[in-house]
């Protein structure tokens, strides 16, 4: 990176942090702390609740999962308009007439103090490992891409984080939030443009005949991981469960100047989140189109790490299979222009054939960039903890963009994991505040400062909690695959918890508290014993129905019948 | 606990909507759109 480049990281980077800081040096009142500015208008909320869900691993992770399979990941967001609509229309009206503060509050009052206990404390564990993860992740890409000290880029972006959380609380990670996006909005648009004044007339055209288009899938079967089903039925049930009852998202949302600012930031989120993942994907798909046309498109995009193998003791090997992949790449250029010609020629005969023979050439492609990666692996043991489609973007953005516009992408990703970071630092410290440190002491509830200057220490406490895991994890394997798994094995009992709560007034705490424990009981059997034949998607309807029905069968067997609050 | 919740108004104050539930209509539809548009896209592309 250039000077230039430097500038504007920093200076995106540290001057959001900073003005966010600044903005914010003076928030002492508990609910501002906590639910943020009182006049929150919606597209403040609107773009909080967007950048929080959207991590790094979002713009620098995504495009490389759309370069290797195509973009039918889409589909992984079907579910979330739906879900929305009923956290918009249940969920948000019944937060804001108790005035709570967090999700699990609204539980303590619905049920009883062990049901609260438990939905913080499954939300808690979750969410602090994740937040070690939304460090780690990002700065294991970055560190290996640059050359830059892994231990060094996860405790100064976590330190920044912690900063301005602490300091202005909700407040501040809305106003940081909202700039954050538009870095992020401008880099990517930057980019996306960049990268369309590279491609061939024909480009999506190619995209689609080398099978990266397949946008919706519809076959029935719940062993493939993205289609239309487990999309739609599994995505909405994992949204549900994350903007409902997980603090992340009902923080971002709770506050607000009236009902109609949090409803109008979430209806924001239901219409735009697909066509923005859309334009993601897209950018994946069309940089698979780009890398086919360059002659020096590389075997294997951990080229730090592959560069190392290659200049090592087996070099031999790593540069036979680098001659290798010459003369495919080679032959698949030949191939794709035989199929264009062939396509614009009209003849559906010889169009027929070219698509068989470039398919054929890509599937060659891709064994031998199986066969370099598993070499690599075997070299060096801990290229293992990315995949190899997360340099993908980060290649592209290094090699073809011009300075300046390369700090601007680095800084997307940072602010990318910056705003995830904050909100998820601001929930925890919340949460930790409001039912484990309040619960515990509740003649504390009254003395504000004191309630406030408690939320800090927590929040401060979950963000070095977060880089001592990211410093710990850089020494695990394969850790950010299974995290990214984790919430759906996580979060259907607490959303089962919730739709009890919601909507069968008869059913009480107990009954709902032993439904919740024997329903994750059934899900990490069916996660360990299941795995290869139910996709991970499939666990959220399955364990939110098993919940709601536990509950209703320990309640019949319970005496006595409860009456029902709120 | 918090301060007491405020009277909510109903209304979305969004123009040509006059109730929350015009408000979801119109976003499921959109998103009905939407899953239409790219199932057309992939089959135009395949």
């Amino acid at each position: 990176m250039s000077t230039l480049d430097w500038f504007v990281l920093l200076g995106t980077m540290i001057g959001i942090a900073a003005y966010g800081t600044w903005r914010t040096r003076h928030t002492d009142n508990l609910n501002t702390y906590l639910k943020g500015n009182h006049s929150t208008k919606w597209g403040t909320i609107g773009l909080s609740v967007m950048a929080t869900q959207a991590s790094t691993i979002t713009y620098l992770s995504l495009p490389g999962q759309a370069y290797e399979n195509g973009i039918a990941f889409i589909q992984n967001y079907f579910g979330l308009p739906l879900a929305l609509i009923l956290v918009c229309a249940v969920f948000l009206p019944i937060y804001r007439k108790l005035g709570v503060y967090t999700a699990y509050e609204y539980l303590g009052k619905r049920f009883d103090q062990k049901t609260r206990l438990l939905g913080a404390g499954l939300f808690l564990l979750q969410r602090g490992i994740q937040a070690g993860i939304t460090i780690y992740a990002p700065a294991i890409i970055l560190s290996t891409a640059f050359g830059w000290r892994l231990d060094l880029t996860i405790v100064f972006t976590g330190i920044v984080a912690i900063v301005y959380t602490v300091t202005g609380g909700s407040a501040a990670v809305n106003l940081t939030q909202k700039w954050q996006m538009a870095v992020i909005f401008g880099g990517m648009i930057t980019a996306f443009v960049i990268l369309l004044t590279k491609l061939p007339d024909n480009a999506t055209h190619i995209a689609g005949v080398m099978g990266k288009l397949q946008a919706v899938d519809y076959t029935p079967d719940p062993k493939l991981r993205y289609t239309f089903w487990s999309g739609l039925l599994g995505g909405f049930f994992l949204s549900l469960s994350y903007f409902g009852t997980d603090q992340t998202q009902v923080q971002r949302y709770i506050g607000g100047a009236a009902l109609r600012e949090g409803r109008l930031g979430l209806m924001f989120n239901a219409l735009f989140k697909i066509p923005m993942q859309f334009f993601i994907v897209m950018l994946g798909a069309l940089l698979f189109v780009f890398y086919q046309f360059q002659p020096d498109t590389p075997l294997v995009f951990n080229q730090s790490a592959w560069q190392r193998q290659v200049q090592g003791p087996a070099g031999a090997e790593f540069r036979a299979l680098e001659e290798r992949h010459t003369v495919l790449h080679a032959a698949k250029q030949e191939k794709i222009r035989a199929w264009t010609a062939a396509e614009q020629s009209g003849d559906t005969a010889a169009e027929s054939a070219a698509r068989v023979e470039l398919a054929a050439a890509q599937k060659a492609s891709d064994a031998l960039r199986k066969q370099a990666r598993d070499t690599l692996y075997a070299a060096a043991p801990e290229a293992k903890k990315t995949r190899d489609s997360d340099y993908v973007f980060i290649t592209f953005i290094l090699t073809q963009l011009p300075h300046g516009v390369i700090g601007l992408l680095v800084a997307v990703m940072f602010a990318s994991a910056l705003s995830s970071k904050a909100g998820e630092l601001n929930a925890l410290g919340t949460t930790s505040t409001i039912d484990l440190w309040r619960a515990f002491r509740p003649l504390a509830a009254h003395d504000e400062a004191r309630n406030v200057r408690n939320a800090k220490w927590f929040t401060a406490f979950w963000g070095l909690f977060a880089i001592g895991f990211a410093l710990y994890v850089s020494f695990a394997e394969n850790l950010i695959e299974a995290l990214n798994i984790i919430a759906s094995v996580f979060y259907p009992p607490l959303l089962g918890v919730f739709l009890v709560a919601f909507f069968l007034r008869k059913v009480g705490g107990t009954a709902v508290f032993w439904a919740a424990v024997a329903t994750q009981l059934l899900l990490l059997g069916l996660f360990y014993f299941g795995k290869d034949t139910v996709a991970y998607l499939w666990l959220n309807p399955i364990g939110c129905a098993a919940c709601v029905g536990f509950a209703l069968f320990f309640q019949a067997l319970l005496p006595g019948r409860p009456a029902a609050t709120p | 606990m918090s301060r007491p919740p405020a009277p909510e108004e109903d209304s979305p104050g969004v123009p040509g909507f006059r109730t929350w539930r015009g408000v979801y209509l119109f976003v499921f539809g959109c998103f009905l759109l939407v899953v239409f548009a790219l199932t057309l896209f992939a089959r135009f592309y395949a």
